[in-house]
């Protein structure tokens, strides 16, 4: 169960970027980027981050997940493919190897909502 | 009143790691180490392949071990048994190592023995096929294991660790006579996923492969140090 580890350094990551806000700010929402191809289950993740931010300044932020698939390209080809996780990764055409990967590799924290108190 | 706004991160999940790693690989650079990180599942013979392999170098290259186990010291106890210094890292109930604890074991190493004089520091990782795999700890070069008991299609299965592997050995060739196992299926289906891995069939019982096993060894330690030479200049 490393997303107990993964949620920790997302936790980290946003307090350190809190900590130079000049502002007091409160975070609503985080949204990060997880890509099928990464070592990492979107579920787990989810019930990490509510158990590790209880009584914390996460406390009743969301997480909010958004999850790219694998796509390769294949340079013989030169063209996309989906390959197909846990079956075909090599392209379907020409049986070349997954070498280079577009996307789903992503483990990323793209953005951070935050409400901070203004003057009217 | 309270006002919404939207900050733009774009930061890598596991940034803190990876900057624990380059910095464990810098150290290891200026000792002049090259690190190997070792990583399988359960039962899949890296400290048996480890005990071979101290034991046919120990000649001609001066090695320590770092040694992830999540509870016990026994594969520690093993490997010292050769002489070869092993710095044990209890991992708790975490399924891999990450940078902090191979900095700590590093620490550790520094302070029982004079860096300086290693040439190879292995790491044997914690027996799993996918925590270790995003958890980078410092290394030159990653080495998959993957045991013929375990099947063909683990590779597509478990595509990360086999993916970043820059070698793979495919171990215990000696039992593919009691096994309906086809090993050239298990190279092309590493194949599918990483076209650059160096692929060795070895069998730590009988010896089979090993040489070719600690060909790649002396090639990247030569590759490690030739490289640091030339960040020197």
């Amino acid at each position: 169960m490393h997303e107990t580890d993964m949620t920790k350094a997302l936790i980290l990551t946003v307090k350190g970027w809190l900590a130079q806000q000049p502002e007091q700010a409160t975070v609503e929402r985080v949204h990060l980027t997880v890509g099928d191809f990464a070592g990492v289950e979107p579920a787990s993740l989810q019930f990490a981050f509510q158990v590790q931010t209880q009584g914390t300044f996460l406390d009743g932020a969301e997480l909010v997940i958004k999850k790219t698939p694998l796509i390769a390209f294949c340079h013989p080809c030169q063209q996309e493919y989906r390959p197909d996780i846990g079956r075909q990764y090599s392209c379907a055409c020409c049986q070349s190897p997954m070498d280079d990967i577009r996307s789903g590799r992503e483990l990323k924290i793209e953005r951070v909502e935050f409400s901070q108190s203004v003057a009217a | 009143m309270h006002q919404t706004f939207d900050a733009v991160l774009e930061m890598n999940l596991l940034h803190a790691n990876q900057a624990g790693a380059d910095a464990n690989r810098d150290r290891l650079d200026r000792w002049g180490i090259t690190c190997l990180n070792i990583m399988s599942s359960p039962g899949s013979g890296k400290t048996q392949l480890l005990e071979e392999t101290l034991r046919s170098l120990q000649a001609e290259l001066r090695m320590a071990v770092i040694e992830g186990d999540m509870t016990t010291q026994l594969d520690a106890e093993r490997l010292r048994k050769g002489g070869t210094p092993v710095i044990a890292i209890n991992t708790g109930r975490a399924c891999h190592l990450d940078s902090k604890m191979v900095a700590g074991g590093l620490h550790q190493f520094e302070h029982e023995q004079q860096p300086e004089a290693f040439d190879l520091m292995f790491v044997e990782n914690v027996g799993n096929l996918v925590c270790p795999a995003e958890f980078e700890v410092g290394e030159h070069a990653k080495v998959a294991l993957l045991s013929i008991t375990e099947g063909e299609d683990k590779p597509l299965k478990y595509p990360l660790m086999f993916r970043e592997a820059d070698c793979l050995l495919i171990t215990k060739t000696d039992l593919a006579p009691y096994l309906e196992v086809d090993i050239d299926k298990i190279v092309a289906n590493v194949r599918q996923i990483n076209s650059r891995a160096a692929i060795i069939s070895v069998s730590a019982k009988t010896g089979e492969g090993l040489e070719d096993w600690y060909t790649w060894i002396r090639q990247t330690v030569t590759a490690c140090a030739n490289r640091s030479i030339a960040q020197m200049v």
